[in-house]
């Protein structure tokens, strides 16, 4: 029986053509295209095959990346066109020769692939991403917020984002609106005013209230599909476009 | 380049490809929004010309009878049924109907707002443009 290893061996080593976008917003002008080849096997990442090239070819590429298994959000990023995350994403799921990278749109860029979370974090803050009530549990008899299986599942897959920014990148509102809130911070709202725990629904939606807030969405839904999580943003703004308008309680 | 942001901007916010069938119709809702737009200031305009007595109101009707005056006007009629038809699917949507209800996801992580009845929503609204649009072409060719 053949071992993995030999059968490893005997297979030619695949390359592919990794474009990495370079732009320094302190000395360039443009966004500039450097193209490497890098080895591939079929689990091989986008995020491997950058830090192929640092190893090996350019230690200059400025990449942002931490946990490599889609639980920190660090590595968005622009892959062949679409917003994903690098350490999420096979070289091999792309179906394509050339691997594109770029930083992500409507985020101001550090350098190369890395960008700015500034905004993201503000608007994050600004919706009360936490459970807004007077009391706490050490002052509760339970010494705990009780909550049925029923009441988890209004929110738990809202609680699934891990802010790696990659549904205010594809939104086209923000594409366009600096001032608008974005789909992160609106689902992490419906996540908090879905939550039975929580006391501060009316202040939350208070907030939101705006013409760069909620009513700015206009559901195109691309937020939902980018995201690497399943917490489908667009539902989640439309579920608190609900609780706006009265139809739900 | 203007990297203070770094917006993709009207192009990123145009482009329909990408992100699938959902994608073009919000690029569809804007464009004929746009073009309806311009229809109605037009047709304010048009109207205006009754002010000029009959014969300038029957001068400035001939315009549209004409076959690029058809085909602008077969337009119109394919932006109106398609705005109409959208818009009540996105009205429906941003009322929290139709867009699913929250549930633990399952990888692949198909979101469940981009379900089908929205996505036949969308079809609908394209194909009874064009069935609009086809209709009124045979209308106004047709005498």
């Amino acid at each position: 029986m053949a071992q993995v290893s030999d059968v490893a061996d005997n297979q030619p080593p695949r390359t592919k053509t990794l474009r990495i976008a370079r732009f320094n917003p302190t000395k360039d002008n443009e966004k500039q295209f450097m193209e490497f080849s890098v080895p591939v096997e079929k689990w091989t990442t986008v995020l491997e095959t950058i830090l192929d090239v640092k190893q090996h070819h350019d230690h200059s590429v400025g990449v942002r990346y931490s946990c490599r298994q889609a639980t920190c959000g660090s590595c968005g990023m622009i892959i062949n066109g679409k917003p994903r995350l690098a350490c999420f994403t096979k070289v091999s799921e792309l179906d394509s020769d050339v691997v594109t990278v770029e930083p992500m749109n409507n985020f101001p860029i550090i350098r190369d692939l890395a960008v700015k979370f500034e905004r993201l974090f503000d608007t994050h803050h600004k919706i009360k991403p936490y459970l807004d009530r007077d009391d706490t549990e050490l002052e509760s008899d339970a010494k705990e917020f009780l909550q049925s299986p029923e009441e988890l599942e209004q929110y738990i897959q809202f609680a699934n984002c891990i802010k790696c920014g990659l549904c205010n990148s594809a939104c086209p509102t923000m594409a366009t609106d600096s001032s608008f809130v974005g789909p992160q911070a609106l689902a992490q709202a419906y996540r908090y005013v879905a939550d039975s725990r929580d006391k501060g629904k009316d202040s939350r939606l208070k907030i939101i209230d705006d013409s760069h807030g909620i009513w700015r969405c206009h559901f195109a839904g691309s937020c939902s599909q980018v995201c690497p999580k399943g917490v489908d943003p667009a539902m989640g703004i439309q579920l608190l476009r609900g609780y706006m308008l009265g139809f739900r309680s | 380049m203007a990297q203070d942001e770094h917006k993709e901007g009207i192009k990123g916010m145009a482009n329909p490809g990408r992100y699938g069938i959902e994608r073009v119709a919000y690029w569809l809702m804007r464009l004929s929004g746009l073009g309806l737009l311009a229809y109605f200031i037009g047709h304010i305009y048009e109207t205006s010309n009754i002010l000029r007595g009959r014969v300038g109101w029957n001068e400035f009707l001939e315009l549209t009878q004409t076959t690029e005056g058809h085909i602008v006007l077969a337009i119109v009629i394919a932006m109106c049924v398609f705005h109409t038809v959208n818009g009540i699917r996105v009205m429906l949507g941003h009322g929290g109907v139709g867009v699913g209800k929250p549930a633990r996801p399952d990888y692949p992580y198909d979101p469940a707002s981009q379900n089908y009845r929205h996505k036949i929503g969308i079809y609908s609204a394209i194909i009874l443009a064009a069935i609009a649009m086809m209709y009124g072409l045979a209308v106004m060719f047709g005498e």
